[in-house]
Order: C-alpha cells, then sequence, then structure tokens
C-alpha cells in the first residue's frame, strides 16, 4: 500500500521533488561557476539548461502510478473552488440539473416499479392470466364447473387456480362491517409462490362446494383485528353469518395478481360461495383464472393445448359451450399492459426534458470557458497536457452532475410522493414504486452520463482549438465558432421543446374531445355506492318476498334523507364501472340450442326513478314505474341500438323477448318492451363502440328469485342530489346507522368521480406531458437568452462602431433578433419533423385527434416563437442602446 | 531527423538500463547519475533532464531504485538513489537482452554485406 500512503503524504513528496530538482541546477552551477563564470550567471545558464522546471516535474508526477487518483482529487478539489467563484453560473446550472434529473428519477421510479420490475412472485415469467372467450368478449369470466375440468384436462400447466373478489360482511368482531374478501381455488397460493406468514395455505380439495369452511386473512387484517396473535389459528371468523375456521395468514408483501390497486382482508375456498349459480357451468360469475406454466413450455403451446381441452368441452356440452375458448395472456402484460404506452410516453418526454437541461448547461460551461480561456492557456503553457484539461473540464462537469443529480433524487422523492398521490387508482402496482436501489443506479447512470454529455462538447472545443493563439489574441475567429455550437445547441433545444409541446398540445385537445362526449346520462350530482343487507338477510336464505320488502324499506328511507331527489337500486351493469350481460331471443323464434347463438345485451336491473336520476332521454314508449314489479307483467325498455338492431325499421313498443336464465322450474313468461331510450356509454367514453352495444333496461323488483337471492350481500344504489353527493352519502349513511346497526353502505363515489376516473390516463398524460413541456420551454428559453447575451456581449464593440458610424437603435435590435429568429426557425423545423415521427408514437392515447393534427402543430408553433422571440428581445434590446463611447473603450 | 534527434530517440529506449547500471554501483544523486553516463559515453548521450527525472521516478515507482535523503560531500542534503533486490535483477535481465541484441545485430551488420 505505498503508493497510498504516498497519497496522503503528497505534500512532502511534492516538496522533495522540488528540492531534488533544485539541487540539480545549483551542482550545475556550481559546476559552471569552477570554470570562473560569474555566480549569478552561472545560475541562470544551468536554469536555461535544465529546461522547463513545471514540465519536468509534471512529468515525474505522471510516472507515478497512484498520479490517476491523485490528479482526481487535484481536479476535484480545483474543480469545486472554480465552481464556487461562480455561484450565480452554479446555482443555475444546478438549478436545471435537479429538474431534468429529478422529473426522470420520479417517472423513472413508476416505471420500474410497474413495467421493469418482475411481478413480486417465483418464476413470474411462467405465469399466465386466463379467461374463458367467447363471441363477445375475448376476455371474458369462467365458469366454476369449465374451470374443474380445465384443471383435469389441461397438460400444460403445472397449477391453475382462479380468484373472485367477494365483499363480506363480517360480524362478531366489534361493529359490524364490510371486508374485502376474495374466492380462491385450493392451488391459489402455491401456484403463486406464496408462503403462509402463520398456518398453512389451502389444501387441495378445501375448494370443493360442502368442503368445511375455512378462511385465511391477510396480515394487515390479522394486525387490526387480532393484534397480530397466533392463537388465531383454529378460531372461528364470522363472515356473511357463517363460521369460518382461521387457518392461515397471508404475509404482508402479498399483492392479488389483478390489475388496480386492491387491499384485501380474507381469503375464502370458492366452493364456499353460497351462490346457487356456482355449479351452473352456463354461469361465469365474474371469476378469472391464472395459471403457472409447466417449465420450458411456451404461450403458444399452452394456447394449442386449452383449444383441445375447450373444444371437448363444446364437444361434451354444446348447449352451453359451444363458441367458448380460453384466452391466455402472459399475467405481467394482463396487469401492466393498459399503462405501458402511457408510462413509455412519460419517460421519453422526460428524456427530452433532461437532454434540454444538458444542452443548456453545455451551453452555459461553453460560455463561461471563453472566460476561462487564459487559465488554460496558463496552465497549458506550465505543462499541462491537452488530455489533462480535458479530463479536469470533464471532472468540473461530473461533479456539476452529480451535485444536480443529488438535488434530483431529493425533488424526486418529493414529486414522487405527489405522483403517487393522485395516480393510484388508475395505476397497476402503484403499491411497489419507490426510490429503491435500482432507482438509485438509474439516477447515478443518468447524471454521469449528462455530466459526460454537457461536459465534453466545451471540453473537446478547447482542446481542439490552439489556446495559445487563444490566449495571445482574444481570437474572435474562435469565438465566432464557438457561437455557431451554442446557436446549434439552442436550435435543438428548440426542437426538443416544440416535440413536447406538441405531445402536449395533442393530448389537450384529444382530452376536450373526450369531456366533449355525451356519456349518455348527466353525471353531475349523481352519488353511486353499495349496500349490503344484515346477515340475517344474507345467510339465512331469506324468502324474496321478505328481501323484496327490506329493499322496499331501504328506498323508502334513503329517499326520506334530506337532499335526496331520487334514488334508485341498481344491479348487473353500471356505466364505466362494471358489466353484466343478459341473453335473450326474440318472441317467435324458437329458442336456440346454445347460449352462443342466443343475442347479447348489457343488462342493467334498476329502480323506476333511475332515469330521473341518470337523466338519461326517453325516446319513445316510458320508462319503468313502480307498478312494474313482481306481481306484474315482466317488462324491458331497450336502447336505441337495441331497437335499430333487433327491430330496424319497425316500431319496438309491444315487441317480446324471451330470456335466458330464469328460475328454473318457473313460468318465464317473455318480457315485454315498454320504451327506448337513448344510448349510454357504457364501456369507455372513447372506445365504447369496440364493445357490445345493446342495452337493456328491467325492473329490480322482477329480478328472478335465484337473482333476488344474491342482492342483499351487494346491491348498488344511486342517487340524485340537490348538493354535493359525497357529502350527502354521509348523511345517508347516519340514517341508515340509526335504524340497523348491521347494514353496511360502502364505496361511495360520485357519478363524475367515476367519469374522470375512467380518463384518469389520458388527463395524467395530458398534466404530465403539459408541465414537463412548459419546463422545456422555459429552459429553452432560458438557453436562447444565454446564447444571444452571450453574442451581444462578444460584439459589443461592433454595435458600438456601428453606431458611431450611423447605424439606427432599430437596426441594431433588427440585427440581434435576426440572428435569435435564424436559430428559432431552424430549431422548428428540425422540431415539427420530429415531432411528425415522435407524436405517432401516442396514437393509442389520442381521441378523434390525429397525430399530425395540423390546428395543434400551428399553435404550438405560434406559442413557442413568441416565447422564444421575447427572450431574444431582452438582449437585443440591451444591444440597440449599446452607448458607442462606453462600447469603444471597454477593453 | 538530424544525428541528435536519432541520439535522443535511442537512448531513450535504453535510458532505464543505463541508468540502473550507473546506480548499481552505489548511491548516487540525480545530478551526478547525468554526469556519469554523460561523462562514461565520452559525450555520446546528452541525458536530457526532462527524461532523467521522470525515469528515475517510474523507476523508484516500480520498486526498482529506492531513494534516502543524504548529505553530499559538500553538506546539502540530496536524493540519493540506490538499487533494490528487485533492480538488480531487472538490470541482469536488461542487460543480458542487450547483450543478445547487439551481437544478433552486429552478426547482421557484418555478414549481410
Amino acid at each position: 500500500m505505498y503508493w497510498f500512503r504516498r497519497l496522503f503524504r503528497k505534500r512532502q513528496t511534492e516538496h522533495e521533488l522540488d528540492s531534488e530538482l533544485r539541487f540539480h541546477v545549483d551542482e550545475r552551477a556550481a559546476q559552471l561557476a569552477e570554470t570562473g563564470v560569474a555566480a549569478e550567471e552561472a545560475h541562470r545558464a544551468a536554469r536555461l539548461e535544465f529546461g522547463g522546471m513545471e514540465a519536468i516535474k509534471e512529468e515525474c508526477r505522471e510516472s507515478r502510478r497512484v498520479h490517476v487518483i491523485e490528479t482526481l482529487l487535484q481536479d476535484i478539489r480545483y474543480g469545486l473552488r472554480v465552481t464556487l467563484r461562480s455561484p450565480g453560473f452554479t446555482a443555475v446550472a444546478l438549478l436545471t440539473l435537479a429538474l431534468g434529473i429529478g422529473a426522470n428519477t420520479a417517472i423513472f421510479s413508476v416505471v420500474y416499479g410497474v413495467l421493469l420490475n418482475p411481478l413480486p412472485y417465483s418464476h413470474p415469467e411462467q405465469l399466465v392470466g386466463l379467461h374463458q372467450s367467447k363471441a363477445n368478449f375475448e376476455n371474458g369470466a369462467i365458469s366454476f364447473p369449465n374451470f374443474l375440468d380445465w384443471r383435469t384436462d389441461n397438460r400444460s400447466f403445472s397449477s391453475v387456480a382462479i380468484l373472485r373478489r367477494y365483499a363480506f360482511s363480517l360480524t362478531g368482531l366489534g361493529e359490524a362491517e364490510q371486508v374485502n374478501g376474495v374466492f380462491v381455488s385450493s392451488e391459489f397460493f402455491d401456484l403463486l409462490g406464496i408462503r403462509p406468514a402463520l398456518g398453512r395455505n389451502l389444501h387441495s380439495g378445501e375448494d370443493t362446494i360442502g368442503a368445511a369452511p375455512v378462511a385465511l386473512l391477510s396480515a394487515d387484517f390479522w394486525q387490526r383485528k387480532f393484534g397480530s396473535s397466533p392463537d388465531v389459528l383454529g378460531t372461528p371468523i364470522t363472515l356473511d353469518g357463517r363460521s369460518f375456521t382461521i387457518v392461515g395468514v397471508v404475509p404482508a408483501s402479498f399483492h392479488l395478481p389483478v390489475q388496480g390497486a386492491c387491499v384485501c382482508d380474507v381469503f375464502v375456498p370458492i366452493g364456499q360461495w353460497n351462490n346457487p349459480l356456482l355449479s351452473n357451468r352456463s354461469a361465469p360469475l365474474g371469476i378469472h383464472g391464472i395459471g403457472r406454466l409447466k417449465p420450458g413450455l411456451t404461450i403458444e403451446q399452452a394456447r394449442a393445448d386449452m383449444a383441445r381441452v375447450t373444444s371437448n368441452l363444446a364437444a361434451a356440452y354444446p348447449e352451453v359451450n359451444k363458441g367458448t375458448g380460453a384466452s391466455l395472456i402472459p399475467l405481467r402484460k394482463q396487469i401492466v399492459g393498459d399503462v405501458q404506452p402511457f408510462l413509455i410516453l412519460l419517460l421519453a418526454a422526460v428524456g427530452f426534458v433532461l437532454l434540454i437541461a444538458c444542452v443548456n448547461v453545455a451551453n452555459l460551461l461553453l460560455a463561461r470557458s471563453t472566460a476561462r480561456t487564459r487559465e488554460f492557456a496558463v496552465r497549458v503553457a506550465l505543462g499541462a497536457s491537452r488530455g489533462r484539461i480535458v479530463r479536469q473540464l470533464l471532472t468540473e462537469s461530473i461533479l456539476l452532475a452529480a451535485a444536480g443529480g443529488l438535488l434530483g433524487l431529493a425533488l424526486a422523492a418529493l414529486g414522487e410522493a405527489a405522483l403517487l398521490r393522485s395516480l393510484p387508482a388508475a395505476l397497476p402496482r402503484s403499491g411497489e414504486i419507490g426510490v429503491d436501489v435500482h432507482v438509485l443506479i438509474y439516477t447515478m447512470l443518468v447524471s454521469l452520463l449528462s455530466g459526460i454529455i454537457f461536459g465534453l462538447a466545451p471540453a473537446l472545443k478547447i482542446s481542439r482549438s490552439d489556446v495559445l493563439t487563444r490566449a495571445k489574441e482574444g481570437g474572435p475567429s474562435v469565438s465566432r465558432g464557438r457561437h455557431r455550437t451554442q446557436a446549434l445547441f439552442a436550435a435543438i433545444e428548440i426542437a426538443t421543446a416544440l416535440v413536447l409541446l406538441v405531445g402536449a398540445g395533442l393530448m389537450v385537445r384529444s382530452l376536450t374531445r373526450l369531456w366533449g362526449v355525451d356519456p349518455g346520462f348527466d353525471p353531475r350530482d349523481v352519488l353511486s355506492f353499495t349496500i349490503s343487507l344484515p346477515p340475517s338477510m344474507t345467510m339465512t336464505k331469506a324468502p324474496p318476498e321478505t328481501i323484496r320488502a327490506a329493499f322496499r324499506e331501504l328506498e323508502a328511507r334513503i329517499a326520506s334523507v334530506p337532499g335526496v331527489q331520487a334514488v334508485a337500486p341498481s344491479w348487473g351493469a353500471m356505466p364505466l364501472r362494471g358489466d353484466d350481460e343478459a341473453l335473450f331471443w326474440l318472441e317467435g323464434q324458437t329458442k336456440p340450442a346454445t347460449t352462443n347463438d342466443m343475442n347479447w345485451a348489457v343488462s342493467y336491473v334498476v329502480g323506476p326513478d333511475y332515469l330521473k336520476i341518470m337523466r338519461t332521454p326517453l325516446l319513445r314508449g316510458r320508462f319503468l314505474d313502480p307498478h312494474d314489479d313482481e306481481r306484474s307483467p315482466p317488462v324491458a325498455v331497450i336502447d336505441e341500438t337495441f331497437a335499430a338492431k333487433f327491430f330496424p325499421n319497425q316500431d319496438a313498443i309491444g315487441k317480446r323477448i324471451n330470456l335466458a336464465g330464469g328460475d328454473p322450474g318457473a313460468k318465464n313468461p317473455p318480457v315485454e318492451i315498454i320504451g327506448v331510450v337513448k344510448h349510454v356509454k357504457q364501456w369507455s367514453l372513447d372506445k365504447d363502440e369496440k364493445l357490445l352495444q345493446a342495452q337493456m333496461y328491467r325492473p329490480f323488483m322482477q329480478l328472478p328469485d335465484s337473482g333476488m337471492a344474491l342482492a342483499p350481500s351487494s346491491t348498488g344504489i344511486l342517487v340524485r342530489s340537490a348538493s354535493d353527493p359525497v357529502r350527502l352519502f354521509d348523511s345517508i349513511r347516519g340514517a341508515l346507522d340509526r335504524t340497523n346497526g348491521e347494514l353496511v353502505a360502502y364505496e361511495a363515489e360520485s357519478m363524475e368521480q367515476i367519469l374522470s376516473q375512467s380518463l384518469a390516463a389520458q388527463r395524467y398524460s395530458m398534466i404530465l406531458l403539459g408541465a414537463f413541456a412548459a419546463l422545456a420551454l422555459l429552459l429553452a428559453s432560458v438557453g436562447i437568452y444565454g446564447v444571444i447575451s452571450y453574442v451581444v456581449g462578444q460584439r459589443t464593440q461592433e454595435i458600438g462602431i456601428r453606431v458611431a458610424l450611423g447605424a439606427r437603435r432599430f437596426d441594431i435590435l433588427c440585427l440581434v433578433m435576426g440572428h435569435g429568429t435564424r436559430m428559432i426557425l431552424s430549431g422548428l423545423v428540425a422540431g415539427v419533423a420530429a415531432a411528425l415521427v415522435l407524436t405517432r408514437l401516442m396514437h393509442t392515447l389520442l381521441f378523434e385527434v390525429r397525430a399530425t393534427d395540423p390546428l395543434t402543430f400551428v399553435a404550438v408553433a405560434a406559442l413557442l416563437v413568441i416565447v422564444a422571440l421575447s427572450a431574444c428581445y431582452i438582449p437585443a434590446r440591451r444591444a440597440a442602446r449599446v452607448d458607442p463611447n462606453t462600447a469603444l473603450r471597454s477593453e | 531527423m538530424s544525428a541528435n534527434d536519432q541520439k535522443a530517440e535511442f537512448l531513450k529506449g535504453t535510458l532505464d538500463m543505463l541508468i540502473l547500471k550507473v546506480v548499481a554501483v552505489g548511491a548516487i544523486h540525480g545530478y551526478a547519475i547525468s554526469q556519469r553516463i554523460q561523462m562514461i559515453s565520452k559525450d555520446f548521450f546528452q541525458v536530457q533532464q526532462g527524461s532523467l527525472y521522470p525515469a528515475l521516478h517510474r523507476l523508484e515507482d516500480r520498486g526498482l531504485l529506492q531513494a534516502e535523503w543524504k548529505a553530499t560531500e559538500t553538506g546539502r542534503d540530496a536524493k540519493f538513489y540506490t538499487l533494490t533486490r528487485k533492480g538488480r535483477k531487472q538490470l541482469e535481465v536488461e542487460v543480458r537482452n542487450w547483450e543478445q541484441i547487439s551481437s544478433a545485430v552486429a552478426l547482421i551488420l557484418r555478414t549481410a554485406q
């Protein structure tokens, strides 16, 4: 460790080097003096003979291996001194870099957490999402009996499982409350490779209908309700009025492998679902699956295998399974596929912002390197090699970048907190986002890279030009060359800012279009929430009359709350929220042999006041009224697309249809159509047309008994409110609590919230792109301002001469502005060309706006030109006011 | 290329060996080394300080030389270099190489006429 010790004995080494060389000169001088030369003359001659003392010293230092580290430390010390000597420059550069790097870090941490980070399960690449495909639904739900057959018949999965979210009423543990549950099949946890934090996973066979009721708890629920006591194993827990034995606790790190943030409290084998339709092969019930591919098998092989399995099932049960298949999607894609383009767009945008930041700092450094020309010349004269100076400059810029990176990291941590507060509902895996080692490494690399990028240009520029000549002359020719580089940089900034502005502009345009889309209902002042009737109603198989009476009473109670203008239960589908389908055939046709051959419509089962709440226009006939109940003949209202599709050029009113899936053994008379309403956007505001369009409304009270039996566990309620709907919910809940403490109301949202959540991806794209574009515009303006100021500073004398020779102030203004305009225009042309190519990548996020929308391009270009010209105007005006006397006297 | 330049180039490659050889005699300081080389070579080699001192520092850095500050006959402190064991071995290797090369070159020059 000799060299290491020497690193810290630097001063002594330097001293020794100096003494050694001085000794040589002295000896030589003494020798010369012996020959009779005068002492002074001898010394001078000896020095001359010896040569450049400093250069030799430098070479001696360089011949020692420790040199690299030593010079690095030296460069850093020197760099710090230089940097601190110009605090203004340093502050601007640091702030620019911190913003650029900070924005990148924040977005990268989101991209990493969501897209790059492997799913938190063992061998996540083997996991696929499993769905049952049908004519209208590529990724539909799987019926339980079909799943059981898939599980036994497939040859490509080492394991398959299903899950279905469900809201349980929890009683017997303090106040009654709604808990989020998931029905799973017995292999679920083993498949994902989840080891229980306590107790055991489910055993195979525990998911069969009629097996002993068991449950697993989430770590959070276990902590909240049982204080994490290990004694919880074997104790009972009452869900929906039934007792389940607790057999295990799921680790806290577990997330459900489904899209969106979902907190779950309890996990129950699916066989425990007391839904009579569970054993019905034609009822998919919102059950979806996951599978783990056998090692080495591709998803294509598994698809082929599942095609075999499902076609066998279609042959065995043609009436329900004809036309159904299995759809397999890599689980990662299923979870994050929707947000991938959105996140990549954001990452590209912040990348551009960083590019502008780097170019800006490079320009600042270039301008500053003029001021430092003499310093470099002196160093070269003293024996510094060119490489040494480049190294010095790079050290300084990397130092700057590192400091900027640190500051950026702090900004990112702040920005990310804000980002996550506003994003989570729209973003899958948001719980996995955070500043971790990967993000830190990324920030480090980005900082280092930025340092090299913005440091290299000035460093190369200096090393290429002849420093000595420049020092002697102040070199106008060289400074003109540098000015060209700066102008090029400014043009690049303009071009980049334009690309970002166009992106943001397109998002604004498309969001305005989306807000302008008529959803077919009036979302203002509408409250939506879910209720669960007391467990006595859900579990004891209360007769349908009791349930209907309970709902009537509930409706009346909610209607009596001040501020409630109308109230209606909503079962089945709800616009932009959830879907449910009804299968039917027209009267006069023979009943199709298979469900696949039947007609499909989105099914809304609602109360008579529904239309008053949603304000969907009634086009013909009448809407449901309170007399359409379980005792009156069954009726339905359809939408205009239903009417146009099934009754073209006829009056739909009075036509009758047969519904599939009525109560077994009941008469199930045909349903009469009594009215036609306007079509509503069921699926989304932008891509609604791609999915099932026909819509049908039926009275809640006319639900078949088997359906009514399910209503108490969770039914939606819609309310039109006189004032703020979310605040109204508190008074409704208060009123319900006073009458029945076991009734639970939850998941309150205003219809406007639901609408805006459906546009979350577009809205966040717009907000973030807009913020980045604004930042880019600001940085680019600063860049242009800097370049023009620099040019004006360089040409002060020339301008002074012009003024002295009779140029008017206006001419000078034009001269300088001309400079700026050339830069701006070339940037504009390059930017438009780049934007035309790049915005194409965001077409999936656009709605009714082409990626090459001329209006956006023109508006954005105009904005950019105005801002950039304003940035030029300030130094130009300064130039126009130059006093020829002062200008000519300077220097 | 002038004759002087040629000599300088030639010297550069063999300077390390010459230094080691001179130092092998006994502790010696930089100025004396340059004098010695010049004297022994009968003024054929003009050792430039620009190459001597970096070479000394390089050899010291590689552990072939070790240095010590001692008083000279005139009473001034100077940096005296001596050969390390490693330096002695290196000298032997270089001398052997040199002899092989020079005899080979001499042979070629004699016979290839």
